[in-house]
């Protein structure tokens, strides 16, 4: 909800917040939080092996949420050409890459996964009935042509400069957000976009209202947490990652290339944010612009983790929902404000106890 | 004679102007023990950072007779058999000695070869003590184990070509003569080891073949066994022998 | 003589400015002002990213911050320009100290987070405060009135903003030309700047507050032009565009923050007009290609445009000349000397842990004035971990260590420093960027006390002198006297070492630490290290070093202890070492039992 500046705060005069408003703030800040969960653990995974700061996490939400409101429309999602456009210039920076190394007999190969396979899919989406396709194939094609981008970003943004300060691949990542901002105003203009629930309708808990939505959105998210933490755990790729996290070198001596890592884990923040908008799209409105603020939520969640501890992370967005739907009706207006300053008491305590460290050596 | 496996020729190490090695050619043949002594400083952990394409150089070198001079990267030579255990260890610390081992064999996992529990079980049996550490971290290992721990988990990758870095460094004795024993058991095993030590006796002992490194160059090389009586190599690292060195 | 000097295009550039509000059109004026009101902004942040290796996307909230005080304490308090801009001022002050003191002793990128968030928060706080006019803003904000001239039109105003800023950049070349200047230009080497007694939160601190205080001063300028405020100009997106101009114009140099802000904001306009008309569609284009461009810039040429400008113009005017004279000077005052043999350093029982490795097991020794003591032993014995011990960089787990009497092992490096020990290390840590002749001056941080202030106003004149004096002599004493204004980063590593031995010099020590200097080092170089140490020797120094060449060492030390598994091996004189059994076993090794 939207209130204009001069909104007074909206305190029940003289009684405290009774039982069901207390149940909608709680029910409204774990849905959000469960979304800004998810993404603090895609920034904080980012950070941890590549050292990126994942800025444009949010316009993959935004992405998401809108290319899903095109496929239900029964349009194609326009960043298809995004997708298509970037794998060409993936295909050329490959083969040239391929060709200074003297290996020739690649190319074929370069060519066909990062050029010819988009133009493919995006041949043969051209012939499916969107409009009326089942629900989940639905979010399937919105996915296929907003995910690819994650990984394309970082051969063509983050791979040339991978060995960079931290401070440089902010500034990239800050440009890349910019990027990503602009063609998101032309791709889908400064209308916003709304998708069907998964299932509409809800149920009475006592005296409060609850969006089947809701818990679809609580339970993919905790589905998708789970999932992560398995990958993490369990496979060899998630084991890979996280190798690279702790020691860089000791990872590229076991053959596990820095540039993999991070087309890796870009996959996964862009999968994680794209799924994140096609959840809250059936209960906000979103516009090619209102990822920046959700990202950046998940950002003060990652932030209370110190960019590295998942849990902390997820513990934080949590809170940082939590306290969202409370401001926003204790005091709409001052919202974001009351979200953002947030982040000044966890730095102090942050800085207060962790010890110095030089930003040029390990 | 056994088929070449590494060979440098007139190999050129640079860091920005200064060159930390010189003209080094070398050669490792099949099946062999071949050790690269020195005092410290004199080039040997640049020349195996070179070798393993972790820093560009000059001249050739070949592995398995393909030219791979800098350009080639880390996780193909990887891909290819030549595994390097650095200096420095270079453990995942706060992963688990099992998880450790599996990230070894991440480059064959890569290439479609499944066979990680029946190589970690052969690991196990060289170094029973990380069997009985399976679950605990590596970070909390002690020096002797982490060199264990770093020589099992480049064992993982099936080498063609093991380098160790220093294995010694920083071990007490009794547990140097622990590791020295397990790479001539490594070498029994087919393995062929480019060794580089500063403990100049130990590794004559086990190696077929040996390079003495000074200032960048290679001032000596010969039979392990010829060099190990040579006084030279004693001046080499306690400068005896007043001003001059031994390449002179 | 060259048609084209650095001076000459400096000046023709700024008559060409002067010319503009006489002669260009009212819309050229605006664009100008814009410009020179962008690059003020910009230059705070060329002072924070390109000199302190800090970022912030935040700027445009301390614009906002300068804007919103005098337009709030004009219009309903009726206070005068000048005195709103010393308030917003005090305000960006307190607010960027506090902002420093939370983020800045965090690793980096904790800053540029924070700013993001205090950007967003100070922008939403100024569109809902009913006070500040929220979406509204603020209008009919009073002209600025100097000397009884009301500087209402925007063409009367240009000169304030064009001077304002041309003050802006002479004083921060001048700050950063002094002491505290190359202080904050080494600020990116952390622990070798603290080695020289430096406190870098301090200046990390200032160059913030700095370029606060820019961005205010740019605010407070804007809010006079356009006579109106509203929230608008100060959001994140704009604190973005702030940082892009300085990256892409050069981060790294003052006008490169002029010419980022002077390019963007052209381009900009020139983009908004064409782009549409070219995709036929609306849209924020201009965003994506400043995006790429960004990106582009980042990938090929790191330290922006500027850099680049000035090697193209360097092709056509001739090179500027690698040399300068140091200008004579009154000596420094000097420390009391310890009498010889006199204990200057006691080592005692100290033992440091990493988790659960032990790297330095009971170690003691001790070095006396007048005497080089050498430390040796076979790689990783702990030697440079015992270094770091007694030099603050990585204080010990247990035991104690005394530094002309005092208990030094709580201290941190720049406490001690400030003690009298002063050290290089093992790998060269050299400001790459600064001249040799910088370089060492650095070292000689705590021998003076002008501030920046000071050196904005060059009222630090005398002392600089003295400083470089003394950096010059000794420089010359260590056989660099012809590399003085070479880039200390062009030099051969082992020259590079022995930089680091003058700079170690210039802090006046009575305890040298030096580790491996002879390393990479040719044969003449060494002997002439050799006399250098032993001539400091005979003056009454006390030097500790860690060395790998024996015959260095053996030639050179009074006294040898060797390290093994971060114990004390044995002590005793040159030839003693080198026929004691157990150095020998020590060094060759050996597997028999």
């Amino acid at each position: 909800m939207r209130c204009d500046g001069t909104a007074a705060p909206r305190t029940p005069a003289g009684i405290g917040v009774n039982a069901s408003i207390a149940l909608i703030l709680v029910q409204d800040g774990v849905t959000n939080g469960a979304i800004y969960a998810l993404l603090s653990l895609a920034l904080v995974l980012v950070f941890a092996v590549t050292r990126v700061i994942f800025i444009p996490q949010g316009e993959f939400v935004a992405y998401g949420a809108l290319s899903m409101a095109a496929v239900t429309a029964g349009f194609l999602p326009p960043t298809m050409w995004l997708v298509v456009t970037l794998g060409i210039a993936v295909a050329l920076v490959d083969s040239v890459a391929a060709l200074r190394e003297g290996a020739a007999a690649r190319l074929p190969m370069i060519i066909l996964k990062n050029a010819v396979l988009p133009v493919l899919a995006l041949l043969a989406v051209r012939y499916l009935p969107l409009k009326t396709l089942a629900y989940p194939l639905q979010i399937a094609v919105a996915l296929l042509f907003v995910v690819p981008l994650g990984p394309q970003i970082y051969r063509l943004a983050f791979q040339p400069v991978a060995e960079a300060t931290v401070l440089l691949l902010l500034i990239v990542s800050v440009a890349v957000h910019f990027v990503l901002l602009g063609l998101g105003l032309y791709f889908f203009g400064a209308e916003g976009g709304r998708t069907p629930a998964f299932t509409d309708g809800g149920f009475n808990l006592g005296a409060s209202y609850i969006q089947f939505q809701t818990l679809w959105i609580v339970g993919i998210a905790a589905v998708l947490i789970a999932g992560l933490a398995l990958f993490f755990e369990h496979s060899i790729y998630g084991k890979a990652l996280r190798a690279t996290a702790i020691n860089r070198t000791g990872a590229r001596l076991m053959g596990i290339s820095a540039d993999l890592a991070g087309k890796l884990c870009f996959t996964l923040a862009a999968l994680v944010g794209a799924f994140s908008g096609i959840l809250i799209a059936p209960i906000t409105t979103i516009y090619y612009d209102t990822g920046f603020l959700i990202g950046l939520k998940g950002f003060v969640g990652a932030i209370v983790g110190g960019l590295a501890s998942y849990p902390l992370a997820a513990a934080g967005a949590i809170l940082v929902g939590l306290l969202e739907s409370y401001s926003s009706f204790y005091a709409s207006a001052y919202k974001e404000v009351i979200v953002f300053t947030l982040i000044i008491p966890v730095l102090l305590w942050r800085s207060l106890t962790t010890h110095q460290v030089d930003d040029e050596e390990h | 004679m056994k088929p070449l496996i590494l060979e440098t020729q007139d190999l050129c190490v640079a860091y920005g102007r200064v060159e930390a090695i010189h003209k080094v050619s070398i050669r490792i043949r099949e099946g062999e023990i071949v050790t690269v002594i020195g005092p410290n400083g004199a080039g040997k952990t640049t020349l195996l950072s070179a070798l393993m394409g972790l820093l560009p150089a000059r001249g050739d070198i070949r592995y398995q007779g393909q030219l791979s001079s800098g350009s080639t990267a880390v996780d193909k030579l990887v891909g290819k058999g030549l595994v390097l255990v650095p200096e420095k260890r270079e453990l995942f610390g706060s992963m688990s000695v099992a998880d450790n081992l599996l990230l070894g064999a991440f480059a064959r996992h890569r290439r479609g070869l499944r066979d990680h529990a029946k190589t970690m079980d052969e690991v196990f049996a060289i170094f029973p003590r990380l069997a009985e550490r399976r679950t605990q971290e590596a970070g909390t290992l002690s020096g002797g184990e982490r060199q264990m721990l770093a020589m099992g988990r480049a064992l993982m990758a099936k080498p063609t070509l093991l380098m160790l870095d220093e294995p010694s460094l920083g071990l007490a004795p009794l547990i140097v003569r622990e590791i020295f024993r397990i790479v001539q058991q490594l070498k029994a095993m087919g393995v062929s080891i480019l060794l580089v030590e500063q403990n100049a006796r130990a590794a004559l002992q086990v190696a077929d073949y040996g390079y003495v490194l000074e200032n960048g160059s290679v001032a000596l090389e010969n039979d392990a066994r010829s060099l190990l009586d040579d006084p030279r190599v004693i001046e080499s690292y306690l400068g005896l022998g007043g001003s001059h060195s031994i390449a002179a | 003589m060259a048609l084209i000097t650095p001076n000459r295009a400096l000046i023709a550039f700024m008559l060409a400015v002067a010319m503009v509000p006489l002669f260009a059109a009212q819309f050229t004026v605006t664009l100008v002002n814009y410009i020179g009101l962008s690059a003020l902004v910009a230059l705070g942040l060329v002072l924070l990213t390109g000199i302190g290796g800090l970022t912030s996307f935040g700027q445009a909230a301390f614009v906002g911050l300068g804007a919103y005080t005098t337009a709030y304490l004009t219009t309903r308090h009726g206070i005068s320009p000048w005195g709103t801009l010393i308030v917003g001022m005090a305000v960006t002050t307190a607010v960027s100290l506090a902002l420093g003191f939370i983020t800045l002793r965090l690793s980096g990128h904790f800053l540029p987070l924070g700013t993001i968030a205090w950007g967003i928060s100070l922008y939403f706080l100024f569109g809902n405060m009913e006070v500040l006019g929220g979406h509204g803003g603020i209008d009919s904000i009073p002209p600025v009135d100097l000397f009884g001239l009301e500087l209402g039109s925007s063409r009367a105003f240009f000169y304030v903003i064009w001077a304002t800023l041309l003050a802006a950049i002479v004083t921060t070349r001048n700050m950063l030309d002094s002491r505290e200047g190359r202080a904050m230009r080494s600020l990116r080497s952390m622990t070798m700047t603290e080695a020289m007694g430096i406190n870098t939160l301090r200046y990390r601190m200032v160059l913030f507050m700095l370029a606060a205080q820019f961005a205010c001063v740019s605010g407070w300028l804007y809010a006079h032009l356009q006579r109106f405020v509203n929230p608008t100009p100060f959001s994140l997106g704009h604190g973005i565009e702030y940082l892009f101009m300085a990256v892409l114009g050069g981060a790294g140099a003052v006008w490169g923050a002029v010419f980022g802000a002077g390019a963007v904001t052209f381009l900009k306009e020139w983009l908004q007009d064409l782009l549409p008309k070219l995709l036929g569609a609306s849209g924020n284009f201009e965003m994506v290609v400043f995006g790429l461009l960004t990106i582009a810039v980042l990938h090929r040429a790191r330290d922006g445009m500027w850099p680049i400008l000035m090697r193209a113009f360097g092709n056509l005017a001739p090179q500027r000349a690698q040399t300068g004279s140091v200008e004579p000077a009154l000596p420094l005052p000097r420390r009391d000397p310890q009498p010889h043999g006199s204990e200057v350093l006691q080592v005692v029982n100290v033992t440091k842990r990493f988790g659960g490795l032990v790297a330095n097991d009971r170690m003691n020794l001790t070095v006396r004035a007048g005497e080089v003591m050498a430390l040796i032993g076979p790689n990783g014995a702990g030697k440079s971990t015992l270094f770091n011990c007694i030099s603050g960089v990585n204080p010990p787990s247990e035991g104690e260590i005394r530094f002309m009497g005092q208990r030094i092992d709580a201290l941190g490096s720049r406490e001690i420093a400030r003690l009298g020990m002063s050290r290089s290390f093992q790998h060269v840590r050299l400001n790459a960027d600064m001249t040799v002749l910088e370089n060492a001056a650095l070292g000689a941080h705590l021998r003076g006390r002008k501030n920046f202030v000071q050196s904005a106003w060059r009222l630090d004149r005398e002392e600089e002198r003295r400083l470089l004096w003394e950096a010059a002599h000794q420089l010359e004493r260590c056989g660099l006297g012809e590399h003085l204004f070479d880039a200390a980063g062009s030099l051969p590593l082992g020259k590079q070492r022995i930089v680091e031995i003058a700079r170690a010099l210039c802090s006046d020590p009575t305890l040298l630490l030096l580790d491996e200097p002879a390393a990479g080092l040719r044969h003449l170089e060494k002997q002439a290290l050799a006399e250098l140490l032993s001539k400091l020797r005979g003056e009454g120094m006390a030097i500790l070093l860690v060395e790998h060449d024996m015959d260095f060492v053996m030639s050179l030390a009074d006294r040898v202890v060797v390290m093994e598994f971060g114990e004390h091996l044995a002590e005793g004189l040159p030839q003693e070492i080198q026929t004691n059994p157990k150095v020998l076993e020590a060094y060759l090794g050996g597997v028999e039992a």
